[in-house]
């Protein structure tokens, strides 16, 4: 896994756990998949392994994989495992980004709900393509 | 070798060359399986510090402990788990690569030939070469390699990036990063590069005028420490000497200060302290804004104790 990681930017493990969890959310990671063990992922992405296994267990925290012991870590089956009130505090944050940027943009905010329901209609009519998931 | 002590402990630990000071009353203990950075401005007592660690120099004052033993009374045995990497390009030239490698591991009981050979291809280095024919990134690499195969306990990097192009640099932060995933394994390295420390260092020391300034888990940082930005004149401020403020900085009329979050109960607090509508933003405190402000405010608190001028007309 080719992480890109900055270090102006936000914490670091935090970083990680948002580049996984679109890897999730888009597909391109699928039920099941194994994610790096946590050294080949510090080795790979240069950063301390202490700070991948802090991304882990915030993964972990929210749902989104789970631990196997001694065998690994994989993206967890169930849907999230969030309460409505902690998915919401989770997105806050990336709201609020884009309406400050609407804002300078002098994007209205229908406008930009209009937006958001057409490029979600987008993102769902043609979805990244994920590997078919057979139901014999 | 039992890990009940410390990798690195040093203690009320002085130096000076001539009349200049290079390290005050430096008191440092770093854990093992610690990933430290050791964080300065050139001249800060980071390479002093560190050779003082490698038997370089014996303390003055104070006590320098590096896994469990003094360095100087004991350099064989305490060297014999230590992997150091020296600041400049010090190899001998005329030597060829495999002649380094023989040479250091007759020098190392713990000398491991596999990892030697993996390390060799993975760093594209070629034992026929001559060390007088590679680049510095190359030379780089050959002095990385030969402190890592005998699988130290303690990796010591002196400013192991300074001058290396970026490649030679991932190189050198992958070994750093391997050498911390093995359990029990301690890394100390010094850099001015805070993109590097950030990335790698659980901890973080900074060093100015020879005095260690503070010591901090790199996740603490944000944590503890804040960054405000806001705008009024420097002057008024100047009055202000509000508790847990270091490292003033200006470009016009706005201001940036570092706040110690612990001097107030919240952000609010802290907002109506400085004067609320003043304050354009209260963020988390980067590794490199923490780096200036302690840097900065040792500077500007020791320009009237020494006088620079007097210095030189001595």
């Amino acid at each position: 896994m080719l992480l890109h990681i900055t270090t102006d930017g936000p914490p670091i493990y935090q970083q990680i756990v948002e580049q996984i969890r679109y890897r999730i959310v888009s597909g391109q990671l699928g039920v099941g998949d194994e994610l790096p063990t946590i050294r080949g992922l510090a080795e790979s992405s240069r950063v301390n392994p202490n700070t991948v296994a802090r991304a882990y267990r915030e993964l972990e925290n929210e749902g989104l994989v789970e631990k196997r012991r001694t065998v690994g870590t994989f993206v967890a089956a169930s849907e999230a495992k969030l309460t409505a009130a902690e998915r919401r505090r989770l997105i806050a944050p990336h709201i609020d980004r884009v309406l400050v940027q609407a804002k300078q943009l002098g994007v209205p905010l229908d406008d930009l709900l209009a937006q958001m329901t057409q490029r979600n209609a987008k993102l769902h009519d043609a979805p990244i393509p994920t590997p078919a998931k057979e139901s014999k | 070798m039992s890990v009940s002590h410390p990798a690195i402990e040093i203690d009320h630990l002085s130096c000076a060359f001539r009349r200049s000071e290079a390290l005050h009353d430096v008191t440092l203990s770093i854990p093992t399986g610690c990933v430290f950075g050791l964080v300065g401005l050139n001249g800060a007592g980071k390479t002093t510090l560190i050779r003082h660690l490698i038997g370089g120099l014996r303390p003055r004052t104070g006590r320098v402990r590096v896994l469990g033993e003094d360095p100087t009374q004991t350099p064989e045995s305490v060297m014999q788990h230590v992997g150091y990497v020296a600041e400049e390009d010090v190899l001998p030239r005329w030597m060829r690569v495999g002649e380094l490698i023989d040479f250091m591991r007759a020098l190392y009981r713990n000398w491991d030939d596999q990892l030697c050979d993996k390390l060799l291809e993975q760093f594209s280095l070629d034992r026929s070469t001559k060390l007088a024919d590679m680049s510095k990134g190359g030379r780089a690499r050959a002095g990385l390699l030969v402190a890592l195969a005998h699988r130290p306990q303690l990796l010591i990097l002196d400013e192991p990036s300074y001058g290396l192009d970026p490649i030679a640099r991932q190189d050198i932060l992958e070994a750093v990063v391997r050498t911390a995933s093995d359990e029990g394994r301690t890394v100390l390295f010094s850099s001015h590069l805070l993109d590097e420390v950030s990335r790698v260092c659980d901890t973080v020391g900074v060093i100015g005028g020879g005095r260690l300034l503070e010591v901090i888990a790199t996740e603490q940082l944000p944590e503890r420490y804040c960054e405000v930005v806001g705008e009024l004149s420097i002057d008024d401020l100047a009055q202000r000497e509000l508790p847990g403020f270091f490292g003033w900085q200006n470009r016009g009329r706005e201001w940036s200060v570092a706040v110690d979050r612990r001097a107030y109960p919240d952000e609010a607090t802290l907002r109506r302290e400085i004067g609320g509508e003043l304050v354009h933003e209260v963020r988390p405190l980067s590794l490199e804004r923490w780096f200036s402000a302690r840097v900065n405010d040792r500077e500007l608190a020791t320009i009237p104790r020494t006088p620079a001028v007097e210095e030189l007309s001595a």
